[in-house]
């Protein structure tokens, strides 16, 4: 007898995509604290210029992360939606 | 009732009729792992807010703070300090601590005496010519205040001396930051 996947194939790929979706949010998030501690290190050592372009990288990392979390509802409500 | 929305494709939930508990605790053991991960994405971009704000904070002080006015204030009287000795001080508040030294006859210097790796207090070494710090082994030159070796990654902020007669006057402070 043969039982049927766990996951059948569509829900399989929603899956995988929220997975890469993850992994790439998680890689922003490091590059984010990167530049959080640096910026705080550069500002305490009295180098003041490169604190605006940190502040605006920081919100493009912050809007691609949105961006990201978005595309992972969309699959979830999508995928889930099937059923 | 059922749960989708006839648009068609018949693919999406009716999130306007379902109540929020339905769609953030899944009744279906399948839905588990989808949920999970989009609320531990939320978690991740709720982070990632906060790493801008912190960003935004740093903006905000680097604008408010500006530049300094430090005052004029006598330190130290020249006949006080030995060749090759020492004196503290506080400048420019009460809890900046600051070291004048005289390397030679006629030649004066002054720094914070807070090293720049964990704020511990710096001693004068004249046999070497450099200020040690005991916590961690920092070393700075006394002639400009360099790191040497050690944890530190930024050199001693100089305090500018002027010297009036006897006097040894303190009338500001350089960061050193093209140093570092």
């Amino acid at each position: 007898m043969q039982h049927p996947p766990e996951h059948p194939e569509p829900q399989r790929r929603g899956l995988t995509a929220i997975d890469g979706a993850l992994a790439m949010i998680a890689i922003l998030l490091i590059v984010q604290m990167w530049l959080l501690t640096a910026t705080l290190e550069g500002f305490l050592a009295g180098h003041r210029e490169g604190v605006l372009p940190a502040a605006i990288v920081s919100g493009v990392l912050l809007l691609a992360c949105f961006g990201l979390y978005r595309f992972v509802r969309g699959v979830d409500r999508e995928t889930r939606g099937r059923r | 009732m059922n749960p989708l929305r006839d648009t068609g494709r018949n693919t999406e939930r009716n999130t306007e009729q379902e109540p929020l508990w339905r769609e953030e605790v899944s009744i279906f053991a399948a839905d588990e792992r989808y949920v999970n991960r989009r609320q531990f994405a939320k978690f991740l971009v709720l982070t990632s807010a906060g790493m801008f704000v912190g960003n935004l904070w740093i903006l905000i002080r680097s604008w408010l703070t500006g530049k300094t006015a430090y005052p004029a204030r006598p330190v130290a009287l020249v006949s006080e300090i030995p060749v090759g000795g020492s004196r503290l001080f506080n400048y420019p508040g009460p809890n900046d601590p600051c070291i004048l030294i005289r390397p030679a006859e006629n030649e004066f210097a002054a720094y914070s005496q807070k090293c720049t790796h964990l704020s511990c207090a710096v001693t004068y070494a004249p046999q070497r010519a450099r200020f040690e710090c005991p916590c961690h082994q920092g070393y700075f030159s006394a002639r400009d205040g360099r790191v040497l070796a050690g944890p530190p990654q930024r050199p001693l902020p100089r305090i500018l001396l002027q010297r009036q007669g006897d006097r040894l006057i303190a009338v500001g402070v350089d960061l050193q930051t093209e140093r570092s």
